[in-house]
């Protein structure tokens, strides 16, 4: 049950693009067609939910006894960015097809606030290491679903005529505060 | 170019929000009220001034391969710095800006000037980039913030201007950053349009 209840905080109640506003940038940036939404989200969930465990156990077994826990910051985002790379090199080497769909969009990922959020989140909250997992998976999750609702949205958009100065990112914006409207329906729940 | 001009550019004619739409996240996570639009843009002003110079001075060392994790480093520990500063010396501020303050390192504005302007050009100009920049920022943040204070509660700077069960709370929420940044956006295209 307490895992349920993490997962659906995650997903709906605190969607991490609509009420905590990570992420923000690939949000606005790649979400003009579906699959690339896609596409997006499924390398988010990956590098984010691998980012989490590895940050995770630096934490506590290297942070934390050695009393280096102001050193935070800086860890996180250099385990990070090697990370993404480790994980595109192997992606290349193992399985070319899954590199051929996530590749272009690995780079774009060490600047994604969402994953240092995430890895910062879970020791905020004191999360065990399985929560953390769970956590990060669903907060990826819901990171995919606004991403893809958000893209579908903007595919029809793109064909309706528009005040000049509304063109562009004001109308994205506007769009995204409706949904996120919408998302707040969801704050009974958990 | 001299000092003024680099400075100003920041300010108004490429400001990171408002025109090249550069560090969304804390611009709509932490403008829910001037006060704290103005904290969040001045930290970060803080960090873009320090990495902008020391990313100036050691350009002609760093190798050119491992120059963006160089980067990342250098304004990782400034960020250190104003997280454990804002944390002893104004710790209200801190708590209501929460997680925005680590998150300064990947904040596109900071990586974005290092890399564009600093990494190419002397220090002192790289220090005038850092601080119009920073200043453009914390401008367009106060800015949102006191637009989503003033409709959401009726307050600016905690200032009453009228009543606050008349506010739309919806502004102070998280949908109304959307919304208040989407029409702010609007407005500044459709002034630039008319120059």
């Amino acid at each position: 049950m307490e895992y349920i209840m993490i997962f659906i905080a995650a997903v709906f109640v605190n969607n991490v693009i609509l009420s905590q506003f990570l992420g923000i940038c690939p949000f606005l940036g790649v979400s003009k067609k579906v699959d690339t939404a896609l596409g997006m989200g499924a390398a988010v969930a990956f590098v984010m939910t691998i980012a989490t465990i590895v940050t995770f156990l630096m934490q506590k077994y290297l942070l934390e006894p050695f009393g280096l826990t102001f050193m935070q910051t800086i860890t996180f985002i250099l385990v990070i960015a090697s990370l993404v790379q480790m994980v595109e090199i192997i992606l290349k080497k193992v399985s070319p097809p899954l590199y051929q769909a996530l590749g272009v969009f690995l780079p774009l990922i060490t600047t994604n606030c969402a994953i240092l959020g995430v890895a910062i989140i879970v020791h905020q909250k004191d999360l065990s290491l399985l929560n953390s997992v769970i956590y990060a998976i669903s907060t990826a999750i819901g990171f995919a679903l606004a991403m893809v609702l958000f893209a579908g949205i903007r595919e029809q958009l793109s064909l309706t005529k528009l005040p000049k100065a509304m063109e562009g990112t004001p109308i994205a914006l506007l769009t995204a505060g409706l949904l996120a409207l919408a998302f707040m329906g969801f704050a009974g729940i958990a | 170019m001299s000092k003024i001009k680099i400075l100003t550019n920041g300010l108004v004619k490429e400001n990171p929000v408002f025109v090249l739409l550069l560090g969304m996240c804390p611009t709509l996570g932490t403008t829910s009220s001037a006060i704290n639009g103005l904290g969040m843009g001045l930290a970060t002003a803080f960090v873009l001034m320090c990495s902008n110079f020391v990313v100036s001075l050691v350009k002609n060392i760093i190798p050119d391969k491992v120059r963006i994790p160089a980067f990342i480093v250098i304004i990782a520990t400034f960020v250190t710095i104003v997280q454990f500063c804002m944390q002893a010396y104004l710790p209200s501020l801190y708590d209501s800006l929460g997680l925005f303050i680590p998150l300064i390192v990947v904040n596109c504005v900071v990586l974005g000037r290092a890399e564009s302007f600093a990494a190419k050009n002397s220090p002192v100009d790289s220090i005038f980039d850092g601080l119009g920049m920073g200043l453009g920022f914390a401008l367009a943040l106060t800015i949102l913030g006191g637009v989503r204070e003033f409709l959401g509660t009726g307050r600016i700077f905690d200032i009453a201007i009228y009543p606050e069960s008349y506010g739309a709370l919806v502004f102070v929420l998280a949908p109304g950053a959307f919304i208040a940044l989407g029409y702010l956006i609007a407005v500044i295209n459709k002034l630039k349009a008319k120059n």
